[in-house]
């Protein structure tokens, strides 16, 4: 599935890096600790978060995942939104919280 | 024989700037050719010591030198020295205070992750006079 796939079937929008919403998603990670993003999340994850600054695109291009969906209208810090235009690492907005959005994230990936 | 060298020095309590140093020497790595992989271990490793020295120490210099070999990398802070070093490596122990939460970090994680991306490790560390972390990657 496509970035922009998934984001239209969770009724998200592409907030930054719009450019890049045809990387591919094969898995999803859920956390808000930077760290534990680093050492575990998968390239082409879908990483799950309420955390949108730069460290949060820092490290999901360290980790190279396919795109962040912020989760509870979490907002996107302006340098964090240049800085994901930079990098290429789509940004998807949603009103949802991280555990609606991993359900679905999860069905939408057969799981 | 050393391919190059740089040096970066890495300003305290700036998150925004923090992680630079490591994306500067990921672009660097990149143009000398070496496998993506390898790359990859570096600009981890490199962030993870990087932000510790932003966090935990008010910044610091880091040196790097890139061999055909290998890329060595030293990170050496004048803060406030890590007291017990093998608590510091176990996952989840974590001194970060609030603030810096609240954005992300404080997993006690970031130790850990540098160990398993990386080949040698070593710290050097004095109360109140500073830390130094070794690390190496070696380029096979
Ligand atoms: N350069 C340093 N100077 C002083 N103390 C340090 C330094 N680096 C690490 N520490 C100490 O070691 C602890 C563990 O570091 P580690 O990087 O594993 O976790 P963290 O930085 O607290 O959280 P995370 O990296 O997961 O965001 C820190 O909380 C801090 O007490
Ligand atoms: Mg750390």
């Amino acid at each position: 599935m496509t970035v922009s796939q998934l984001c239209e079937s969770i009724g998200g929008k592409i907030i930054a890096a719009a450019d890049a919403s045809d990387n591919l998603i094969k898995g999803g990670y859920t956390c808000d600790f930077l760290s534990f993003v680093i050492g575990k999340a998968k390239s082409e994850d879908a990483w799950i978060t309420v955390i949108g600054n730069v460290n949060t695109i820092a490290v999901a291009s360290l980790a190279d995942v396919g795109c962040i969906i912020l989760a509870e209208d979490s907002p996107l810090d302006e340098d964090a939104k240049d800085k994901a235009e930079m990098v290429g690492i789509p940004v998807i907005s949603s009103s949802k919280n991280s555990f609606e959005l991993s359900v679905e994230l999860g069905k939408l990936l057969g799981m | 024989m050393s391919l190059a060298t740089y040096r970066f020095e890495v300003p305290g309590d700036d998150f925004t700037r923090a992680g630079e140093a490591s994306g500067s020497l990921k672009r660097s790595l990149k143009k000398i050719g070496f496998d993506p992989d390898i790359i990859r271990r570096v600009s981890i490793a490199m962030y993870e010591a990087e932000i510790n020295m932003v966090i935990h120490a008010n910044g610091g210099v880091i040196d790097v030198e890139v061999s055909p070999q290998k890329i060595d990398i030293w990170f050496r802070d004048k803060g406030p020295g890590i007291p017990d070093i093998d608590l510091a490596m176990q996952e989840g122990y974590s001194t970060a205070p609030d603030n810096v939460r609240s954005l992300g970090f404080g997993a006690g994680m970031g130790l850990p992750n540098i160990k398993k991306y990386t080949d040698e490790m070593k710290i050097d560390t004095e109360i109140g006079v500073g830390t130094t972390v070794y690390i190496s990657v070696y380029a096979k």
